[in-house]
């Protein structure tokens, strides 16, 4: 019996005769058969420490990647038009919510309205973009009961260290158990200009409220504090640099505020 | 256009297993399918239509994960036998001990034994996908399943292996 017709075995992948054969041989060898079953039993158990990657979901920076980022590197003149063409046809696609809507993962179980805004990240360059999408970000990922974060704060390391290479930035997410709120976690987003980082907290009672971190500002002027309501979510939001910060919840403005003061407090250099 | 997208897309989930168990850590493993599907959409053109786009890709990210190994090689010793654990493991099969066991082995095994059991991919599609013979794919991947017996069993492994501290 050779080594390669075993290994077929162990995956199922024989003819129906070869594999009446090695059945018979593996019957009369209790130690070749012990060995075999302990591989069938490494596929099962492989599959088992794996199954929850498959399942998590992916984060939106991967899906929504586009072939005109920055970063895709040089490519062949060959390669050039095809790529052209997919950029605005995936231009299109985004812009109709189609792939959050396709692929299932992205925006799963908001308004296609919603979706569309946050994917396209379509506002103006105007501080008051920063309030709207973070709200937008706020509302589609606060319901998520299965998997509200990518990364979850028992990993809290993992997470801030992932956030903070795509951002470019060392972030620290605030602590605010002194306001009644624990970090769940935290999810990378596709922003307009670059990368965001949204942090999640929640309460006793459940009440989650976010923390939206965008890089590449453009106006690069720093604003004061400042406040947006945008439906039941109340946005604080500030520009630091080129970094802008919005927290929001469906709290009331005057609470808002004294959390939204703390994490000013925290985000302050030392 | 948009269907090559949509199926790029579906096979997302699959690449960031495969790239979780390759590489052993998250943080890293997320890096690599970025990678991936960036120099994916970057070579999109050379992709033909009546291939296996999943092999394609699988490709693609074994190529990068080769690349980073050449680059940076994880610090490494020879396994000693006294190295290996005295008793065997009180669980047969506990998941925490292999994965440990699965990152000691060799890259090669490793990638061979993922896209086998994990991806359950057919013996010549790991050929394709990993460009080299059947023949090497179906000795690996004996050698894989038999060193990772080993190690979960605390027996010396048969072959020499590179142990990453």
């Amino acid at each position: 019996m050779n080594e390669a017709e075993l290994q077929a075995w162990v995956d199922g992948r024989l003819p129906p005769d070869r594999q009446a054969a090695v059945d018979r041989y593996l019957a009369e060898n209790p130690a070749e058969a012990a060995r075999l079953q302990a591989y069938r039993e490494q596929n099962a158990a492989l599959l088992a420490l794996f199954d929850d990657t498959l399942d998590a979901p992916v984060p939106d920076a991967l899906a929504a990647r586009r072939p005109d980022a920055p970063s895709a590197g040089p490519t062949g003149g060959a390669a050039v038009p095809a790529w052209r063409r997919m950029a605005a046809m995936l231009a299109v696609a985004i812009g109709a919510g189609v792939i959050g809507g396709a692929a299932g993962w992205t925006l799963r179980g908001t308004g296609t309205d919603a979706g569309a805004g946050l994917a396209a990240g379509a506002a103006a360059q105007s501080p008051a973009a920063l309030p709207r999408q973070a709200a937008i970000a706020h509302a589609v990922y606060t319901p998520e009961v299965k998997h509200p974060v990518e990364v979850g704060a028992d990993q809290q390391q993992h997470l801030v260290a992932w956030l903070s290479k795509r951002l470019g930035k060392q972030l620290r997410p605030p602590q605010l158990a002194k306001q009644g709120y624990e970090l769940v976690g935290g999810r990378l987003l596709p922003g307009d200009s670059g990368p965001v980082a949204q942090f999640m907290y929640a309460d006793a009672s459940g009440q989650r409220l976010t923390l939206y971190v965008s890089s590449g500002q453009k106006q690069n002027r720093d604003t004061g504090f400042r406040f947006a309501q945008e439906g039941n979510v109340g946005v604080f939001y500030w520009i630091d640099g080129s970094f802008g910060y919005a927290l929001s919840a469906a709290v009331g403005k005057k609470e808002l505020s004294q959390i939204a003061n703390a994490v000013y407090e925290q985000l302050l250099p030392n | 256009m948009q269907e090559v997208h949509e199926r790029l897309l579906a096979c997302l989930p699959r690449l960031r297993r495969y790239a979780r168990a390759l590489t052993g850590d998250s943080a890293s493993a997320d890096d690599l399918v970025q990678d991936t599907v960036e120099r994916g959409w970057a070579r999109i053109a050379q992709w033909r239509p009546d291939g296996d786009l999943r092999a394609w890709l699988f490709g693609i990210m074994h190529n990068l994960h080769i690349d980073q190994l050449r680059r940076s090689p994880p610090p490494s010793m020879e396994l000693d036998d006294a190295d290996l654990p005295a008793a065997p493991p009180t669980a047969t099969l506990d998941l925490r001990d292999l994965e440990h066991a699965l990152q000691q082995l060799p890259a090669a095994q490793r990638e061979v034994l993922l896209l086998v059991a994990l991806e359950e991919m057919r013996y010549e599609d790991v050929a394709a996908t990993l460009d080299i013979p059947l023949g090497t794919v179906m000795s690996r991947l004996s050698r894989a399943r038999e060193n990772l017996r080993r190690l979960m069993a605390g027996q010396p492994p048969a072959a020499t292996l590179k142990v990453v501290k």
